[in-house]
């Protein structure tokens, strides 16, 4: 389980991230949603300890990520699918994270496999990679580690139709085996097909959270025509303004 | 996924990642990028050619065991500290820092190994530039008809793998006090080619820079290291200039990469 608890970041003249709360739980995919400049990607660097937060706490079962002595084996992550070394090939990308984790070299292959990257495309380098490629190798890293908490900052841009479909049921089925997914977007349409529960960020603040069936309940009638589309901008409009 | 078992099934607890996994890791990070590769190639390349010239175009005289291994060790001393710069600015400048990162979130290990890999590295290829600089004796004087000289005495030979050492830990500190390729190899040349003809001229007209500069000149300190034998007030002058030129901005540079944010 995450548990972000009263999480701020301060930069000099502003706070991109305000007393955020919310939870992630197993079995569940939490779908972490608001508009671009919300706070969203701070959050998850802070998570993994990329950032440092300025007061607050955020905690995968209970320990704080950077505590975990090997981080990749329980924590899946895919904060940016262009921050690979271009001059690497794909599959030599993996090898490294392999080596990390100290894994057997058949996880390699076995990753390539499940993200459809053929012989052939993981053998280019990643300057040579569309970006639905890089997003599927950045995808092939995070579930090297066989790890039970997945955090994807955006993981459907750059991806055909076909691939929105297939990551939407890897991550369906990731949460349905008991895994916990917190999955980052801005593309209201992914999440409302795939979450379970909400969290929406505006301007760096919590303005809904909980199951995704009772914030669209609770919205009344003005959310029923345009479902989690209104209700997103009405939150995060009155938020703004 | 078709397999019928929960994510992250197996027991938890893991170990801690040792620093040797982290090591060897970074030792293979340095070769497996286009640019690591064809900088590798090209040491090897530069080693043989530099071998050869000795060969073809020194005098019967000056074919002697130190002349190739001076010329076999040049490319080595120019390559490697590029190597080393590239090993920490390129996970900032490729930003492949956000994936270590994430699977080493202690950054000083990252640095640590980082270290430990070019130094590996340096103390590595010194012997097979000694070993090469050997068979290139062997040979350039079998072709000449004249009997091989072997001047580098076992003092010598460690005192090269050591200048080699320090060259590859000054790009080192360079790479991570400025976390930019091309700031941090400007910086080196800077350092290694502006820096020592700046020192000439201002020993030959300054007094008072005749007399601090054992202690402020690493270069200084480095070529007495390859010269041979050193003197205890030496190697004084070397902790000296090493403190100023590697210690100092290391610890500056440890404490930004510790605090930077990762993007």
């Amino acid at each position: 389980m995450i548990a972000v608890e009263g999480l701020t970041r301060r930069y000099v003249g502003f706070t991109a991230v305000d007393d955020v709360s919310f939870t992630a739980r197993p079995g569940r995919v939490t779908g972490f949603l608001g508009p671009n400049g919300a706070g969203k990607s701070t959050t998850l660097r802070i998570l993994v300890g990329l950032s440092a937060a300025t007061s607050g706490t955020a905690t995968v079962d209970g320990r704080r990520y950077v505590d975990l002595p090997d981080p990749g084996r329980e924590v899946g992550v895919l904060l940016d699918p262009s921050a690979q070394h271009v001059g690497r090939t794909g599959r030599e990308t993996l090898t490294i994270a392999q080596r990390f984790m100290g894994l057997p070299r058949s996880r390699v292959e076995e990753m390539l496999a499940l993200v459809g990257l053929t012989a052939q495309e993981s053998s280019r380098r990643v300057r040579d990679y569309s970006l639905g490629m890089r997003q599927r190798l950045g995808i092939a890293t995070a579930l090297l580690g066989d790890p039970a908490v997945l955090v994807l900052d955006e993981p459907a841009n750059g991806l055909d139709p076909a691939g929105i479909r297939w990551m939407r049921g890897l991550l369906r089925d990731f949460a349905d085996r008991g895994g916990t997914v917190l999955l980052s977007s801005h593309l209201i349409h992914e999440i409302e097909v795939v979450a379970d529960d909400l969290v929406v960020l505006a301007g760096g603040r919590v303005v809904a959270r909980g199951p995704k069936a009772d914030l669209l309940a609770a919205a009344g009638p003005a959310a029923d025509g345009g479902g989690l589309e209104q209700l997103f901008l009405d939150l995060t409009e009155g938020a703004l303004t | 996924m078709t397999v019928d078992v929960a994510p992250g099934a197996t027991p938890s607890g893991y170990p801690p990642i040792p620093m040797r996994r982290i090591v060897t890791t970074e030792v293979r990070k340095l070769f497996d990028t286009r640019s690591g590769f064809w900088l590798g190639a090209g040491v090897g390349l530069l080693a043989l050619l530099a071998t050869a010239a000795v060969a073809a175009l020194s005098s019967d005289a000056g074919m002697t065991y130190r002349a190739f291994t001076t010329a076999v060790d040049y490319p080595l001393t120019v390559v490697l500290p590029v190597v080393a710069i590239l090993s920490v600015t390129s996970e900032w400048s490729q930003r492949s820092g956000l994936t270590t990162f994430t699977l080493v979130p202690r950054r000083g290990r990252v640095v640590a190994a980082t270290a430990g890999a070019c130094v590996g590295v340096a103390v590595v290829t010194a012997p097979l530039a000694l070993a090469v600089g050997a068979l290139g004796n062997l040979a350039g004087t079998s072709l000449a008809g004249i009997a091989p000289v072997w001047d580098v005495t076992a003092t010598s030979m460690l005192t090269i793998v050591l200048s080699n050492v320090l060259g590859v830990l000054v790009g080192f500190v360079l790479g991570v006090l400025l976390r930019s390729s091309v700031g941090a190899v400007v910086a080196y040349f800077v350092y290694a080619l502006v820096l020592p003809a700046l020192a000439v001229v201002l020993a030959g007209s300054q007094a008072w820079f005749r007399t601090v500069q054992p202690w402020v000149d690493l270069r200084y300190a480095q070529g007495t290291l390859v010269d041979g034998t050193l003197t205890a007030a030496q190697w004084e002058h070397l902790a000296a200039s090493v403190a100023l030129w590697l210690l100092a901005p290391l610890a500056v540079g440890l404490v930004a990469v510790v605090r930077a944010e990762v993007k």
